[in-house]
């Protein structure tokens, strides 16, 4: 091992809700709920315009083995089934419900009877669990693994992007649930060492996790430097165990499953509960809202009427997230729905909205420096305008992972990440995996 | 109801701009530029601020000319005017001193595509170009009005043979004949930390630069290989030259051999060359090795798989 931590950026915290108690948004009229908020198989509706559903009634079933159930987030009537355009430019299905303000609860629910792995993973499954740091990967697809291949079960609490706190909170206000999550790991997972991964600036995670991990076999909690980007997958297994993940391979081909914070989080609370995933806690900032603060919104809820509840807005944002500054994705209209990965909306003024012209590479190398992977942006950016797939398969543009640590460091304002997008798109085209 | 910019991540940028790095490279280049003043008379000072200002407005025409946009506002031109001016005497007429601008900007910069696209350093090629057409007045070290004597005629690298310890302070503080910007070694340094401080060059190259002109010159029999390293353009070379970042390796181990090499280069022109000073060459010479020095040292990514395994697996 070269070195215990792979390189990163410092980039500015700006952590401004974390001291302040997230807030439960309950007074929504409408939810439109998208049958894909996964990677995967978009979930099939199971319901009708008309039919009557109460929260946390199936409305999606999954839609193939990769793919996950939606849960109806209010109780009310089925408005309308119909496609709708995504942020990320997909379209898919997506079920409108009209609340009755009841928030009646399906009297079925009840907490899941596990007797073996099957019936956990099976569990798992039914919660409707997907990646809650953002990717949005089924988690059962994840957990669904030979238990004697996991010698590391990582838990990324590393929250290393800017403005977003709902990580934090999640460990802070609901240690128990994460308590519960372990439990059942360690059930069914009895050789895996478990790491908690946590930013060195988070000290009352910290200290918190620490507490109620004391005396849990097999079970730590690591301190990662406080600098972008530590909780990406690769750089939490390189900084937690010291392995490399290999090109193409999966983290459980070293031994690793990676799962974030709020995703243990709420598997803990289904096992213990049986409801599956119809709230998210989501970090609501930028320089545009009034009053920044962590919201508890039903998944559906409109982009506006979060915004609304955190105090309303100063200003017409120019520019609104998902998820954080450094790998958010911005979206076309408030009329987004919140969905299960977003984990923060960043309502971006005037000011911070727009981003400097791009001028010409210098060839300083600080996105050598700044790259976790130790790849070459620069050069990568150059071959991409080139349109040399040759030179871009020896640059191994293809294990880029978007942090946008190099573009945020370029004194050139270069869209790097826009540039390595664009070129592992190339790959693919030329048939390059 | 008004459509979101839509962006592709990273949202937020760093402080630092292009602009931000030239004038800290400006800055470091300020107490250099005093000695000189102090060594040589305010003359220095007009020339290098002269230097400047031809540099941006030649920067600014050309690009008007070919109605490109303009860039002088990143202040790169500045840098590269103040550098063309520290390498001539104190007595150099001003219009041999544009000829030198003119090839800098125009010949080297700007026909080559502007910042970040020449491959040799412009200040340097100014400096070639200078020295080959007017080598009479490159090489009269005349103090004009400040405390180095007139008498001073030659730099003492010409006569290495002739200098002693005691004169070691005399060239430390650049008490002696030389090119405005080179010859006080204590205010280089001080510049060279401040770039290594503020982040803006990483010491590897001056480091590795200065070590092995040192070694080689000892290895080579050269007369007093230290002394040597505070004379003539090294520190100069080393700390502004040499770390410009478009015509230097951008990995660390590229650094480390382009500054071995180009010490190596300075070393056997000062001991075996007819040139007193090497320095020019030598980092002229690196420059034009240094895309295959990047090549030679590309990084390993993080998990990346040699080619030959990756065939297999993609035939499989």
């Amino acid at each position: 091992m070269a070195s215990k931590f792979l390189q990163s950026i410092h980039v500015p915290h700006l952590k401004n809700t974390q001291d302040s108690r997230p807030g439960r948004l309950t007074d929504v009229k409408t939810v439109t709920i998208p049958m894909s908020m996964h990677i995967g198989a978009p979930a099939k509706p199971v319901v009708k315009a008309g039919d009557h559903v109460k929260i946390g009634q199936l409305i999606g079933e999954p839609g193939g083995f990769v793919s996950a159930p939606v849960h109806a987030s209010v109780s009310g009537t089925v408005k309308r089934i119909d496609d709708i355009r995504l942020s990320n430019g997909g379209t898919c299905q997506a079920v409108t419900i009209e609340s009755d303000g009841l928030l009646e609860f399906d009297e079925h629910l009840a907490p899941p009877v596990i007797t073996d792995f099957d019936s956990f993973i099976q569990a798992v499954r039914d919660s409707g669990a997907v990646g809650l740091g953002g990717a949005g990967f089924p988690t059962s697809v994840k957990l669904k693994v030979d238990p004697a291949r996991v010698e590391y079960m990582l838990v990324n609490g590393a929250e290393c992007e800017p403005y977003i706190t709902s990580d934090t909170h999640t460990m802070v206000d609901n240690p128990y649930r994460i308590y519960a999550g372990l439990t059942a790991l360690k059930r069914f997972y009895p050789d895996a060492h478990i790491i908690i991964g946590i930013e060195n600036n988070k000290t009352t995670a910290i200290g918190i996790m620490r507490r109620y991990t004391d005396h849990v076999d097999k079970c730590d909690v690591c301190e990662l430097p406080a600098s972008y980007p530590q909780g990406g997958e690769k750089v939490l297994i390189y900084n937690t165990t010291g392995r490399i993940v290999p090109e193409g391979k999966l983290p459980i081909d070293v031994g690793c499953i990676v799962l974030n914070a709020t995703t243990l989080s709420f598997i803990g609370k289904y096992l213990m509960t049986g409801q599956p995933l119809t709230t998210k806690c989501i970090t609501v900032d930028g320089s545009a809202v009034k009053e920044p603060k962590n919201v508890i919104a039903f998944i559906g809820t409109s982009v506006r009427d979060v915004a609304e509840f955190a105090g309303g807005l100063k200003e017409e944002p120019k520019k609104v997230l998902y998820g954080g500054p450094m790998m958010g994705l911005s979206m076309p209209d408030m009329d987004q729905p919140v969905l299960k990965n977003t984990n923060a909306l960043l309502f971006m003024g005037e000011a911070d909205a727009v981003l400097p012209e791009p001028t010409a590479c210098i060839r300083c190398g600080r996105c050598l420096d700044a790259c976790p992977l130790k790849l070459m942006p620069t050069e990568m950016e150059h071959a991409c305008e080139n349109r040399d797939i040759e030179r871009l398969k020896k640059l191994k543009v293809n294990l880029c992972m978007e942090c946008g640590s190099c573009a945020y460091v370029c004194p050139a304002k270069r869209n790097l990440v826009e540039s390595h997008k664009l070129a592992k798109q190339l790959l693919r085209e030329a048939g390059v995996r | 109801m008004s459509r979101q910019i839509l962006s592709v991540s990273p949202h937020i940028r760093s402080a630092r701009t292009t602009r931000s790095i030239m004038l800290d490279v400006i800055i470091a280049m300020l107490p250099a530029l005093a000695a000189s003043a102090i060594l040589f008379g305010m003359r220095a000072v007009y020339l290098t601020v002269i230097s400047s200002g031809v540099c941006v407005l030649l920067e600014f025409l050309w690009e008007k000319l070919l109605k490109k946009p303009v860039t002088v506002q990143d202040l790169s031109a500045v840098v590269t005017g103040m550098l063309v001016a520290f390498n001539v005497p104190v007595s150099m007429p001003i219009w041999m001193l544009v000829v030198g601008d003119i090839a800098a900007i125009i010949l080297v910069k700007q026909l080559f595509g502007g910042l970040g696209c020449n491959f040799v350093n412009p200040a340097l090629v100014g400096r070639l170009v200078m020295m080959f057409s007017f080598a009479t007045a490159m090489t009269t070290f005349t103090g004009s009005s400040g405390i180095v004597d007139a008498a001073v005629s030659a730099t003492p690298l010409a006569d290495p043979a002739s200098y002693g310890w005691d004169s070691f302070f005399t060239l430390f503080l650049g008490a002696h004949g030389g090119a405005i910007g080179e010859t006080c070694a204590l205010a280089i340094i001080l510049g060279g930390v401040y770039l290594c401080v503020r982040k803006v060059i990483k010491p590897i190259i001056p480091l590795c630069f200065i070590g092995s002109c040192l070694l080689f010159t000892f290895l080579f029999g050269g007369a007093h290989p230290v002394l040597q390293v505070f004379e003539g353009g090294l520190l100069c070379g080393a700390f502004f030259m040499a770390t410009d970042y478009v015509t230097s390796p951008i990995t660390d181990w590229g650094k480390v051999i382009f500054g071995v090499f180009i010490g190596f280069v300075t070393a056997v022109i000062r001991v075996f060359g007819n040139y007193p000073e090497g320095v020019t060459f030598a980092i002229l010479f690196g420059n034009v090795l240094v895309p295959y020095i990047n090549e030679l040292t590309m990084t390993k990514p993080l998990g990346a798989i040699i080619p030959e395994k990756k065939k297999k697996e993609a035939a499989s």
